[in-house]
């Protein structure tokens, strides 16, 4: 469903993505790996319209979404979240996700139905989805930082993905929270039938989360397979797994 | 607070406020009548400028340009022209829309100062032209005689008319702060690039804030032309648009209505204390520095800090737990 080809993106002289070839296919769930640098949030960058690449193409069911604005982009079916936390501060947590909604249902132009009457039931279904119910009026900047975290995701629910990029949901988080929050987006995951491709520093849950992996290093994909027939190659356990196939946390 | 509670609350503010303004033609005299309608003009100014500012964390340092515009309009429109009061009316406001739409289609492609500084280079355009089209504008020396029609002759009756339109259209801007849109609004501008990502077109977003902004700001400029019954090239002079946001920061930006207690505490403020000195400016000064320091959110703080004392407002008190990525 999404396409990428010969993407590359040049920050002034330097290719933080070079040659880039990607397929993923529809309701998988795609993880890109790879040292820290490797430019896995550009990437998403780029497919996001957050950047423009500086060369190459990606297609979205087909359709040709190079460098197309990131408005426009969730509203033909995909979604993000940020490797920060980029939820809004000072809205609690239950008008994060209403405003989301807003959006979604193309309500940004009302100008006379009162903002806060619309889409509760929804937004509360979504709360209790993603285990943010007894936070709901919380201002989110008060919110513990996993819970952030989670928000962040429930943000990208909210507008209904067909695909869903995930930039490191877990960056910061404890193993425990860690393994929280990806049982969580695996079971949306299915629940719902979305597509993700999700960028992840534990090794141990991408081998088991993921159904095809994506090895980038220095810009450049090295391997893309099943985890088990990525983990072996030999090129992958020269240049990067190393001795770490097991599950090693500094392979980040 | 609950919205419908919110809604009450507003309501009888407003209300409470309507209810003094219109007893004061009752009590007092052509004085009190005067300025009670300049305050009021300004107080319909501030809240339409704090749309964008306050909601939309836009800073315009040019709204005395769709101010200015509407006053000449209506101005030329009824006296040049001889149109009737009512299409003249609604043409003055309509045409300050349009010349924000113009304007805000450039400014929204930029951000912060320079938004602030190209909504400011765009007004002295609307003034330079006022200044130097003479023969329509009346130039330098203003457009003195507007052909007020007879029924707003009377201080009284152009008071009440001003007090009725006020009411309409801040009863307007408070239901669109509310709405939908107004959420969204504030949602682009907590987190332009969260928002985008939302599905948001952030830029349409703020052109439409602006346009909305600017034919509100177009009603008071109107009103203005028929409280003074000329218009003079200083209503598009930046100073204008200085005073609107001094205005809205002294009343406080993050409430609905402090802009309107700024803009009546400054036209106040500034007739007290021009009777004793001539250095309103440098008393001004303090003022704002003071607010700035020890009441960020404005006077309307004040109050607000009361009721919390009170118990009406519980704020969050739990701590932020809070830890830095690994990265
Ligand atoms: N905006 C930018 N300008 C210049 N260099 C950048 C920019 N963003 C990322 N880079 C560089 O591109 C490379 C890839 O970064 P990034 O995509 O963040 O890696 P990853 O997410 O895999 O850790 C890094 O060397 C980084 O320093
Ligand atoms: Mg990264």
């Amino acid at each position: 469903m999404l396409t990428i080809r010969d993407l590359g993106v040049n920050f002034s002289g330097f290719w933080a993505l070079k040659d880039v070839d990607l397929d993923v296919s529809e309701k998988s769930r795609h993880a890109i790996i790879g040292p820290n640098g490797a430019g896995k949030s550009t990437l998403f960058n780029a497919i996001t319209g957050y950047l423009k690449p500086t060369t190459g193409r990606v297609n979205l069911d087909g359709q040709d979404i190079t460098g197309r604005p990131p408005h426009e982009l969730v509203k033909s079916g995909l979604g993000r979240s940020f490797q920060r936390v980029n939820v809004f501060q000072d809205l609690t947590v239950f008008e994060n996700i209403q405003a989301a909604l807003l959006a979604h249902h193309s309500r940004a132009y009302d100008l006379f139905t009162p903002g806060a009457r619309l889409y509760r039931a929804e937004a509360e279904a979504i709360l209790e989805q993603v285990g943010l119910k007894d936070e709901a009026n919380r201002v989110a900047a008060t919110l513990a930082y996993g819970k952030q975290k989670q928000l962040e995701f429930a943000l990208s629910l909210a507008s209904e993905p067909k695909i869903l990029l995930l930039d490191e949901p877990t960056a910061g988080m404890s193993p425990r929270e860690t393994s929280e929050i990806l049982d969580l987006i695996v079971r949306i995951q299915e629940a719902q039938g979305f597509t993700l491709l999700f960028t992840e520093h534990d090794m141990e849950f991408v081998f088991a989360i993921a159904e095809t992996l994506t090895v980038l290093v220095q810009g450049r994909p090295l391997a893309t397979g099943a985890p088990a027939d990525v983990r072996d190659d030999p090129e992958v356990q020269r240049v990067y797994l190393g001795g770490h196939a097991s599950g090693g946390k500094d392979a980040a | 607070m609950s919205p419908a509670i919110e809604a009450r609350n507003a309501a009888l503010v407003a209300i409470g406020a309507a209810a003094i303004f219109a007893a004061i033609p009752m009590f007092f005299g052509d004085f009190a009548v005067y300025l009670g309608a300049e305050i009021l003009i300004y107080i319909l100014f501030a809240l339409a400028f704090n749309l964008m500012l306050g909601q939309g964390g836009l800073v315009s340092f040019g709204h005395a340009a769709y101010f200015a515009i509407s006053g000449y309009a209506l101005a030329i429109l009824l006296t040049t022209y001889s149109w009737p009061f009512w299409p003249a009316f609604i043409a003055a406001i309509v045409l300050a829309g349009i010349a924000a739409l113009v304007i805000g289609y450039f400014c929204i492609r930029l951000t912060a100062i320079y938004f602030a500084m190209l909504t400011l280079a765009f007004s002295q355009l609307v003034w330079a032209i006022a200044f130097k089209w003479d023969d329509v504008t009346g130039g330098d020396e203003g457009f003195i005689g507007v052909a007020v029609p007879v029924w707003l002759v009377e201080p009284s009756s152009f008071y009440y008319f001003a007090l009725g339109t006020v009411l309409v259209a801040g009863t307007l801007l408070w239901v669109i702060t509310h709405s939908a849109f107004g959420r969204v609004l504030r949602a682009t501008k907590e987190n332009p690039q969260r928002a985008e990502f939302l599905g948001l077109n952030v830029r349409r977003v703020r052109l439409v804030t602006f346009v909305i902004s600017g034919t509100f700001t177009g009603i008071a400029g109107a009103l203005f032309t028929l409280f003074n019954r000329s218009v003079f090239v200083e209503s598009a002079w930046w100073t204008k648009s200085a005073e609107v946001l001094i205005m809205s920061i002294l009343g406080g930006v993050g409430s609905f209505f402090g802009p309107a207690l700024g803009a009546a505490v400054l036209i106040l403020l500034d007739r007290a204390i021009t009777e004793f000195t001539q250095y309103w400016p440098t008393v001004l000064g303090i003022i704002l520095i003071l607010v700035l320091f020890f009441l960020p959110d404005g006077l309307i703080g004040l109050f607000r800090r009361k009721r919390a004392e009170d118990g009406d407002e519980l704020g969050d008190a739990d701590p932020a737990p809070s830890r830095t990525p690994a990265e």
